[in-house]
């Protein structure tokens, strides 16, 4: 089931394999029956690790969500958190043990697991309520980085952006160079570290450190990767602004895409049948898991959306093809072997029936007028048209009040392709947002000042023309039937930070020496010695192997063009993507918002 | 064969796309369509019971998911658990309320809800300056784990264990000069969790204004420390540490973010009219005697209606009862109720729209748009024609909109209004491609005639007579153009 892991260049199931086995070990700590409490976010990320199977083996009989209140009454030795190091959850955890009936026989164990650090301050708070000394394990489970496909690894780290940039708490940079370390670990010293940003620099840092501080992990493993290279997020804060235009990124967009599942409006996926029309039509939201285990979606997905309608109506052909065979079948031969294929045609049909019901979900939306005028601001200003104006359409937007998310993604990346706005613009936008969607803003304003994202154009010089021509940013040819540049993905614009990754590749980063230099932070190399026995001598026509980890997130469309890069038959490349987090524009502006509810109890 | 092919290739790739373009809009869709059409045909040859192949439950979780499973080990114990199982399936309020809040709620939250809690009521005070000092990490031993112990760890190696997440004490670290090499080992490993433990213990040993003083040059625990202040909600001693250190704007931010915790208005009201003085950027510091005198205002407008509403002979409120209340309603918001409910009331009363107008420097543009959407909404078309007329100093009236005619009439046309009435404002768009268009979208037929005679584009005109009813007034206009 874990197929897909070892599809790519990089057998990554070793990695899945190892985090089961800490898994297991931990479980078997606990001796005897088990239940396990969860923080429900944990639930999404340990899916990607194990199946419930896995635990019943080891004892597991049930499993709660973490809620407070009274723990319900299963019949188990022992209870068993598994929690990320927060606060507010320790909270719960500490009213679950203060409710549980003492006079019950046998008494449950407790035990805590945290997800992916122990935390000093989190065990101080629970010694406060005086049940630290309730719990017989405490330990840590490093769940750094999680295998989401076969060339992609995250943290799910939701919160990374936003504690490295406007909080300049660095631990999920630490958790990214311990995750490195692992990774060195099973796949070999990267000889090779390249880097932009200051992030970049930490972590490399880091890493350097803890290989002279843990000389033991020097280790005897021919190396996988040849190069890492290690980008900030805000080197390049335009590409997650920008609408996605793949297939996985329209999906993404439109209906979020977490752990690899995506939740559907069931309406399409009716299935229909003779006889019940109408009856039972299912109210849930259809889930379904994306990767590239299946066939058909890891053909499509990295196209642009404009290039998917036509290979499915070439796959429905072919599908139907396929089964008119059945007639033709006319020895017992013959039908054996026709019935033999069946489950792989079954499974390609209802694949196929499953991605044009999504195909035309996403067609209904980027056929509307309003996706068609989002996309032309998008792109006249990331083109360089009238950045420095204020927009009509975010002007109209505001005036209809569409979300605040929406306007939020426009005007930072007029500011960002802007290198900052006008202090007229930018005050008018400002109070425009304040008036219509309330002053309580100013603090979401502010914090999308302080991460850079909106400002004042301060230098009183416009960077961005000089980095988009020198780079490439933006091409006017882009074909999105076949593609020959990375600017398919958004229909134009080619993303700085995967161009940043090509042209290391090929001719290097000196040839770009003096627009590095304009995007923030430091750009660097660092070499790993390695024992002469594991120094590789490449084969003629051998690809190389470069690690990209993205801190402070990717999105899918970023992914989709380092993909092409790739399958390039001359790119000499292939790359493996690493991040703290799956990002788009929506959940990134969302993490950097004041959060503004009440409280939720 | 190859030749065929590579022509339908080049029949798939050859469309000259340049971002995205919708006129093939028929096309692709049909062939999805099609597609469709094709694959769902095929369900009839297979098996139904098809969808075992994947062993997917109907929501789409796979069977034996980690989150399935949990709906059903969770299910099995329902009987005695006083229905909490079926809240937990069905996702109900109790239920649904929480685990999406877990993964989002930041902790302040936490802190400001916790006080509901009875178990958690001592927590609060522990929070306060004096009980922070429970908060440091372990700092005596038990005696079981004295053997553990060892007196000469250095800093490194102390900064190290706990990276490893063992308990150490920091008691020895006794000197100022012992403290601040303990700290910057701390920041040297990165490991935020370890950078705060020890900030704890310096914030309970050192006195403030040199734990203020060192971290000043201390960047990255400065952070920390600051970060962890507003976690826990110390907002003493963080306004004192940013003052220290001159961030007056952020002082001021983070005061003016507490109003958010403050329920009750009137208290909320006192405290942002004290957020008034803080040392804001002067454009931040308008915006916050905005929000003041706009909150000032709803709770004026509030009483006031809330009373009108009961007594029952205010005739808008009795045909048109409020929703919501107008308190911590944004400004736009309060514009547009006033403008349903207050419209004609003189400019002297809070709840006039031209009061509120003129208070915020509400401009042109945002408000024909906002009284324009409120007066369609009650169908007072008479209204909307004042709005949109101006009278110059001859006594000449003449129609107006600075938010551009085809807006007005998209505005109506929302609110249903009637042919006669939209016809008006049609004819008022100016550009004559754009004015066709509406005319033809809403059947305004005397625009469309009259556009075309104006364009004296005979060909569709004819085309149009076939539009229109035939015998009616519209055909004989078309006819009477044609002839002359």
């Amino acid at each position: 089931m874990a197929a897909h892991l070892s599809s790519g260049r990089v057998n990554l199931t070793a990695l899945r394999e190892a985090g089961r086995r800490e898994l297991r070990e931990f479980l078997d700590k606990c001796a005897g029956s088990k239940a396990i409490v969860w923080d429900e976010y944990l639930t999404g990320p340990f899916g990607l690790i194990a199946q419930y199977s896995l635990l019943k083996e080891h004892e597991v009989e049930k499993m709660f969500t973490l809620k407070p209140g009274r723990l319900p009454p299963a019949d188990v030795k022992n209870i068993i958190f598994f929690v990320r190091p927060k606060l507010e959850l320790m909270d719960i955890i500490t009213d679950n043990v203060l409710r549980e009936d003492r006079g019950r026989s046998p008494q449950r164990d407790f035990h805590i697991l945290f997800v992916p650090r122990r935390s000093l301050l989190c065990e101080q708070w629970l010694k406060e309520q005086g049940v630290l000394g309730s719990f017989i394990h405490r330990e840590q489970y490093s769940l750094d980085l999680i295998p989401f496909d076969g060339d992609l690894l995250s943290m799910e780290s939701e919160s990374a952006f936003k504690e490295c940039y406007l909080e300049s708490d660095q631990t999920s940079l630490y958790h990214a160079a311990k995750g490195l370390m692992t990774l060195q670990a099973l796949y070999g010293t990267i000889p090779q570290i390249f880097g932009k940003g200051d992030c970049a620099r930490h972590v490399a840092n880091m890493m350097i450190r803890m290989k002279r501080e843990f000389p033991g992990s020097q280790n005897s493993i021919f190396p996988v990767f040849d190069t890492l290279l290690l980008l900030d997020r805000n080197v390049d804060l335009l590409t997650p602004l920008a609408t996605q235009l793949t297939y996985e990124g329209l999906i993404d967009e439109i209906y979020g895409i977490q752990n690899t599942y995506v939740k559907l409006p069931p309406e399409k996926f009716a299935p229909k049948k003779q006889g019940e029309s109408g009856k039972d039509l299912p109210t849930e939201p259809k889930k379904l898991q994306l990767n590239s285990a299946e066939e058909l979606y890891a053909e499509i997905r990295d196209k642009n959306f404009n290039a998917v309608g036509s290979v499915l109506s070439k796959k429905a052909k072919i599908i139907s093809a396929a089964f008119e065979e059945r007639h033709h079948a006319k020895t017992v031969g013959e039908i054996k072997q026709f019935v033999s294929q069946l489950p792989h045609m079954q499974a390609a049909r209802s694949s196929l029936a499953n991605h044009t019901s999504i195909a035309e979900l996403i067609k209904d939306i980027t056929t509307s007028e309003d996706f068609f005028d989002n996309l032309t601001v998008e792109q006249e200003f990331m083109s360089g048209i009238d950045t420095d104006k204020i927009n009509n359409y975010i002007e109209d937007c505001i005036a209809q009040k569409h979300p605040l998310i929406k306007i939020l993604r426009l005007v930072c990346l007029q500011s960002v392709c802007n290198s900052g706005l006008k202090q007229k613009v930018l005050d008018h936008y400002k109070r425009e947002i304040l008036q219509t969607y309330g002053y309580e803003h100013i603090l979401t304003l502010n914090n999308l000042e302080k991460a850079g994202l909106l400002k004042p154009q301060t230098s009183g010089r416009n960077n961005y023309p000089t980095i988009r021509k020198t780079l490439r940013l933006w091409m006017d040819d882009v074909n999105e039937q076949n593609p020959n540049d990375i600017s398919y993905v958004y229909s134009g614009y080619a993303p700085l930070s995967v161009r940043l990754a090509q042209l290391l590749a090929r001719p290097g980063w000196r040839s770009i020496e003096e627009v590095l230099k304009m995007l923030p932070g430091p750009h660097f190399e660092e070499r790993q010695q390695l024992p002469t026995g594991l120094q590789k001598k490449r084969q003629q026509g051998e690809n190389r192997v470069t690690l990209v980890f993205f801190l402070g997130g990717v999105t899918y469309a970023e992914i989709a063009a380092l993909r092409f890069l790739s399958q390039m038959e001359d790119g000499g490349t292939e790359y493996v993507i690493a991040t703290t987090k799956l990002i788009n524009g929506t959940t990134w502006i969302k993490s950097l918002m004041e959060k503004l509810e009440p409280a939720p109890f | 064969m190859s030749r065929a092919r590579a022509d339908e290739e080049e029949y798939w790739h050859s469309s000259k796309f340049r971002a995205f373009t919708f006129d093939d809009e028929d096309d692709e869709l049909s062939q999805l369509k099609e597609s469709k059409r094709a694959v769902n045909s095929l369900r009839d040859i297979v098996d139904d019971d098809d969808d075992d192949l994947e062993r997917v439950s109907w929501s789409g979780e796979p069977v034996g998911s980690i989150s399935w499973s949990i709906k059903e080990t969770a299910s099995g114990s329902s009987s005695s658990l006083d229905g909490r199982d079926s809240s937990l399936q069905k996702g109900s309020s109790s239920y649904a309320a929480l685990p999406k809040q877990v993964s989002s709620y930041s902790l302040s939250n936490l802190f400001k809800g916790r006080n509901k809690l009875p178990s958690f009521q001592s927590l609060s005070d522990a929070l306060t300056d004096t009980g922070v000092k429970n908060y440091a990490p372990e700092l005596r031993r038990p005696r079981a784990e004295y053997k553990d112990y060892s007196s000469d760890w250095n800093p490194r190696d102390t900064v190290r264990r706990m990276q490893r997440g063992k308990i150490c004490s920091l008691e020895r670290f006794r000197s100022l000069q012992d403290k601040l090499v303990l700290l910057d080992e701390a920041v040297a490993g990165h490991d935020g969790n370890v950078i705060t433990a020890v900030l704890i213990f310096l914030k309970r040993t050192l006195r403030r204004e040199i734990l203020f003083r060192e971290l000043e040059v201390r960047q990255v625990a400065l952070c920390h420390l600051i970060h962890f202040l507003k976690e826990t909600g110390e907002q003493k001693l963080l306004l004192d540490l940013l003052r220290f250190l001159d961030r007056t704007e952020e002082v001021a931010l983070s005061q003016y973010r507490e109003h958010l915790n403050i329920q009750d208005v009137e208290k909320r009201r006192e405290f942002l009219k004290g957020c008034i003085g803080l040392p804001f950027s002067a454009e931040d510091t308008s915006h916050i005697q905005d929000h003041y005198t706009l909150l000032e205002r709803q709770i004026i407008i509030e009483a006031n209606d809330r009373h009108l509403e009961m007594a029952g002979q205010s005739e808008i409120f009795r045909k048109y009862p409020r929703k919501a209340s107008i308190l911590n309603m944004p400004l736009v918001t309060t514009l547009f109720y006033s403008c349903f409910y207050h419209y004609t009331e003189a400019e002297g009363t809070f709840s006039s729209p031209t009061n509120l107008k003129k208070t915020f420097k509400i401009p042109d543009k945002q408000y024909v748009l906002t009284a324009l959407a409120a007066r369609a909404k009650l169908r007072a078309w008479d209204d909307v024609d004042a709005l949109l007329t101006t009278k110059n100093w001859l006594g000449y009236t003449k129609k107006k909109a600075p938010i551009g005619f085809h807006r007005v009439v998209e505005i109506l046309q929302r609110n249903n209004a009637p042919v006669q009435v939209l016809q008006e404002y049609v004819r008022l768009v100016e550009d004559a491609e754009t004015r066709l268009n509406l005319a033809t979208k809403y059947k305004c037929h005397d625009v469309v005639i009259e556009t075309y005679r104006d364009l004296k584009d005979r060909i569709q005109l004819i085309a149009y007579k076939c539009k229109v009813e035939r015998g009616s007034a519209e055909e004989d206009k078309i006819n009477s153009i044609l002839n002359n």
